[in-house]
């Protein structure tokens, strides 16, 4: 069963002053996410990745169309005591510190003292600001603000975790703590729903993912389903090239790039690599690297969503 | 139990915002200049100290209301806080009655302190018969009821619109509303039905906050001051009157933060 199951979610805002126009954030979305699954949403700024996140979490109401959370329709308030959401570029009340932050969201999940002072303390100690833990918000760094909102968004348990952008505005370290969040709720069977741009995260994260432009679903599935693309090609990395056969080998391949002393080649088909290799070899240069070059996300991004990002409604 | 999570934290909120400070530290100042203002006069040391001393809280309570009151709900949608806060199990109701408890909570705190300021200047004064210092309590609990109601306009305002024109609109309301007996009186001396109707439908409609100020046609500051007594009565009709209109404002902000997208 779909733990998340969404059905021909619509929203349009009206903007304008004077005449309000009605504009399509997200259409016709149809979507299912699966128990267990780390399900990544992707697209382009605009595309409608926020707005279909606060539609389900109830921060907006859907112009047509339905979504389901565990069963439960969106503006169920008793299924929110099983699921954890975390905004886009968060902001907490930056006169609290981290502990009084989430002992105040705690409460209103019901946990009590002193479970309540023991998670609260083991939540810092997971997302590392166990050292942070009585300085106001409001001295904190972005970083530190997206580890606590990464906080309070687990601090219930939660079977299902909404991450808006989990990872932007983190520096590598943090990215990693992140990442290492994500793979722990994964372990325990958590079902994690996260948007993100930043696409090796997402490749190293998901069991699926989902992509959105301009509001619409553009594919759905596994990324190994999404990524067939039909570039088949290896690159080879040679050294110790003499300047006379950098020419020839040039003629035998579809690009070249010398990067310091070693150069780059792209074959596109077997045929080609055994004819450069065995230039290549026969004429003294010696072999680095022969791989096989997978399309990865960020060129079915670039390829498949790139085209035509103007006037992409907000998001 | 979450409404009173809502509430602490709310509480917590103002405690933590230096307009308060600044709000009680200048009532107090207000309050303890009515010793040197009493020396003006001649044997009224006491009524002097009564009668600024329980204005600076009505005025600086006012204020306190209002200026707390107004970025209540919007300072959480400014500053995006309430995403957050509304994907956990809370009613949007509950959101909007806590904060409102909240700043009442803040209100009663202030209110106390500003009271014992006056009643500690009056100490100081000396001479002053301990029957006086109970005269001071249904003035004070009248004060307090009015800035109930204060902050819950300030807080339907605080549901749609900016700080600025919540803070125009809530005092232009309050300053109406203190002046509401006028409109009646013009209501039944205009000729013109139409005009009359309307005026008295207005009359009706606006919060009136000359019920706690005047008490059987007396000031209750007044009536304080010169430690007359008050009828409980009276003073029952005007805590139902204020209660009944601050649950409709309270009912209204909730109609219109129950219907709000968050863009």
């Amino acid at each position: 069963m779909a733990i998340i199951e969404i059905r021909n979610l619509t929203k349009d805002f009206r903007v304008g002053f004077w005449k309000k126009r009605p504009v399509r954030a997200l259409d016709n979305l149809s979507l299912d996410v699966r128990r267990g699954d780390v399900f990544g949403f992707l697209g382009p700024n605009g595309a409608g990745k926020t707005t279909t996140l606060k539609l389900l979490m109830g921060l907006l109401r859907a112009t047509s169309g339905s979504a389901h959370i565990l069963g439960e329709p969106v503006d169920s308030v008793a299924m929110r005591r099983r699921i954890g959401y975390l905004p886009e570029n968060p902001y907490f009340y930056d006169y609290l510190t981290p502990e009084e932050l989430l002992t105040y969201v705690g409460r209103l999940f019901g946990i009590r003292q002193p479970a309540l002072g023991k998670k609260v303390r083991s939540l810092l100690e997971r997302v590392g600001l166990a050292e942070a833990g009585g300085l106001q918000l409001r001295k904190f760094s972005k970083g530190m603000i997206q580890r606590i909102g990464v906080a309070q968004a687990i601090i219930n348990d939660p079977e299902v975790v909404f991450l808006d952008e989990p990872m932007s505005g983190l520096d590598p370290l943090g990215r990693r703590e992140v990442r290492d969040v994500i793979v722990s709720m994964k372990d325990q069977g958590v079902t994690v729903f996260f948007s993100s741009h930043i696409l090796p995260d997402v490749e190293a994260l998901c069991d699926r993912v989902a992509i959105l432009r301009k509001g619409r679903l553009q594919a759905v599935g596994a990324l190994e389903e999404i990524l067939t693309m039909k570039i088949e090609a290896h690159e080879i990395i040679l050294t110790r090239v003499r300047p006379e056969d950098t020419d020839r080998l040039r003629s035998m391949c579809e690009t070249l790039s010398t990067i310091g002393d070693r150069l780059h080649l792209r074959a596109s088909s077997s045929r080609q690599v055994q004819q450069i290799l065995a230039h290549a070899l026969a004429n003294d240069a010696e072999l680095i690297s022969v791989n096989p070059v997978r399309p990865s996300l960020e060129d079915y991004f670039l390829h498949e969503v790139g085209a035509g990002q103007d006037g992409a409604p907000r998001e | 139990m979450r409404i009173l999570a809502i509430a602490g934290n709310t509480f917590r909120e103002n405690i933590r915002d230096k307009i308060l400070y600044n709000l009680i530290l200048f009532a107090l100042i207000m309050i303890l200049s009515s010793i040197a203002l009493g020396q003006l006069t001649l044997g009224l040391e006491a009524k002097m100290i009564i009668d600024l001393g329980l204005t600076s809280v009505s005025v600086f309570g006012t204020l306190i209301a209002v200026f707390i009151g107004i970025s209540l709900v919007y300072k959480e949608m400014e500053k995006r806080t309430v995403y957050a806060l509304l994907a956990k199990p809370v009613h949007r109701w509950e959101f909007i009655v806590g904060k409102y408890l909240g700043l009442l909570f803040t209100l009663l705190v202030n209110v106390v302190i500003m009271t014992v300021g006056v009643a500690l200047t009056l100490l100081y004064q000396g001479g002053t018969e301990p029957a006086t210092f109970l005269r001071l309590l249904p003035a004070v609990y009248l004060i307090y009821v009015s800035l109930a109601l204060t902050t819950a306009l300030a807080l339907v305002f605080s549901t749609f619109s900016t700080p600025a024109l919540s803070a125009l609109f809530t005092l232009f309301l309050w300053v109406i509303g203190h002046f509401n007996a006028d409109l009646l009186q013009f209501a039944t001396l205009t000729k013109s039905t139409t005009v009359g109707w309307i005026a008295k439908s207005l009359y009706y409609a606006l919060p009136n906050f000359s019920n706690f100020t005047t008490l059987d046609s007396r000031n209750i500051i007044q009536s304080a001051a010169h430690s007359q007594a008050v009828d409980a009565g009276a003073v029952l009709w005007v805590t139902a009157y204020g209660l009944l209109y601050c649950a409709g404002l309270v009912a209204v902000a909730i109609m219109v933060f129950s219907r709000r997208d968050f863009k």
